[in-house]
């Protein structure tokens, strides 16, 4: 009865897009993303898209392929870094940025799909991201105003999926995909595994189904790493982060 | 001799105490997981979404969907966790993580820090740097003491855009370390590197300090 599924990622935006929208991508740097929506956004040739995302791709992938596109005409992120297109075309003034303290973009997410126009955090206090912002005084300490972050049209990517919606994350592929999830009018979720009903335990779903409005099965999913960073076999001695218990 | 990298993240390692929750940021500050005391239990945070960090994968083992915040392949361990964004910041805004050390481009006397971006010649952003120097209950700077061309970077008031205010309580460099009461807005030299005299470091230092050494 739900009507959730579709067959793929291009039939899945059908109806929900228009130009000039603003469009929340979930994922922490290449992990998580939703590939093949962006691949059927990029070949929707939708313009103008104001898109919320923690980083903007790297060099070639991602929502880079946007970018070089040119169908972004704005960036709501916290680190743009590892991307010379994303670089030139703001220096040269063709791509207006917007960077959000990382835990304020979250919680404006959050704020969004709570349904709680604004918040105060000492987040940024004393720095340019302040600036212009109202601040007041709370158990003697200074806190700005932040502001809800809403968008027309989520895009997050889970683990797996059933046809109701309820999704589940795997490791730090989770990251902003529960928070995007709840903050826009359309969202759709793409997963790795659809599963009937049923299957998964209503116990471990990370975002329930009532936030996802579309969902569908990925397929060729790249998961670039973008820094493989290894230890050899032979090394008994962790070299790297660890923790001694 | 000054300290290295490594040692100088070594230094930030005995600030360390067990049951520590801990969020290292990029570069030297990494580092600082090499050189956890045995026999203490100290737990990484990364602010991507996931708590008790293990070391890098085997060769083979790199999964995609388990990397840190600098993007790196790393593996969990028996006590990990993964959450959202917004959990991950609300431990960290919320006062729960016990330290942090970051890299930092400058630092001031008043314990105010700039990390973030050059105006005009780096594009990157602030990540989760700012939610940390608000929000983490003690907060150390690992840096070099002087840029290459010899410049000071510990300053009487940084001028690059700042990170956050009156926010740090310790900048260890490849010279000394100092402290800095962040309320009174005050550094105190408390340690010097083997081999570095109080006059290597007050040729380097901008910033105003009173030489308290133990």
């Amino acid at each position: 009865m739900t009507g959730k599924v579709y067959q793929d990622a291009t039939s899945a935006l059908e109806g929900v897009v228009f130009d000039g929208m603003t469009v929340m991508h979930g994922g922490f740097g290449l992990s998580g993303n939703p590939e093949n929506l962006v691949t059927a956004l990029k070949e929707n040739g939708v313009k103008n898209l104001t898109v919320i995302s923690n980083n903007c791709g790297a060099d070639g992938v991602g929502l880079w392929v946007l970018l070089d596109n040119g169908q972004i005409r704005k960036m709501i992120s916290s680190y743009v870094g590892e991307n010379k297109l994303f670089e030139s075309l703001y220096l040269s003034g063709k791509l207006e940025l917007e960077l959000n303290p990382q835990g304020t973009l979250a919680e404006r997410i959050r704020a969004g799909g709570a349904g709680i126009p604004a918040f105060y955090t000492k987040t940024g206090v004393g720095t340019v991201v302040a600036e212009g912002k109202p601040t007041e005084i709370f158990d003697g300490e200074t806190y700005v105003r932040e502001t809800w972050l809403k968008a027309d049209l989520a895009l997050v990517k889970a683990w797996k999926g059933d046809h109701e919606g309820n999704l589940v994350y795997r490791k730090t592929a989770r990251n902003f995909n529960p928070n995007m999830a709840t903050a826009a009018k359309v969202t759709i979720a793409e997963v790795e595994e659809l599963v009937p009903n049923g299957t998964l335990d209503p116990d471990q779903i990370h975002t329930p189904g009532i936030f996802v409005n579309r969902i569908l099965q990925g397929r060729d999913y790249a998961k670039r790493i973008e820094f493989r960073t290894v230890r050899p076999r032979a090394d008994k001695e962790p070299t790297s982060q660890q923790e001694n218990a | 001799m000054a300290w290295t990298r490594e040692e100088m993240a070594a230094r930030a390692a005995r600030e360390l105490k067990d049951g520590y929750y801990v969020n290292l940021g990029i570069g030297i500050p990494t580092l600082v997981a090499n050189y956890i005391p045995k026999g203490m239990t100290v737990t990484l945070q990364s602010e991507n979404g996931m708590l008790g960090i293990g070391p890098f994968p085997y060769e083979g083992d790199e999964d995609p969907d388990l990397i840190n915040a600098g993007k790196q392949t790393i593996t969990a361990i028996p006590t990990s966790s993964f959450f959202s964004s917004a959990d991950s910041f609300a431990m960290i805004r919320g006062g729960h993580i016990d330290m942090a050390v970051l890299g930092a481009m400058e630092v001031s006397e008043q314990g105010d820090i700039a990390n973030w971006t050059i105006p005009g010649k780096m594009v990157k952003g602030m990540g989760g740097a700012m939610d940390l120097v608000a929000g983490v209950k003690r907060v150390i700077a690992v840096m070099e003491h002087a840029n290459k061309a010899g410049k000071s970077k510990v300053l009487k008031g940084c001028t690059l855009p700042l990170t956050g205010s009156r926010c740090i309580d310790m900048v260890i460099t490849d010279l000394c370390v100092f402290d800095i009461d962040r309320k009174l807005g005050k550094m105190r030299l408390i340690e010097l590197a083997p081999g570095v005299t109080l006059d290597d470091v007050k040729a380097k230092t901008e910033a105003e300090y009173v030489v308290a050494l133990a």
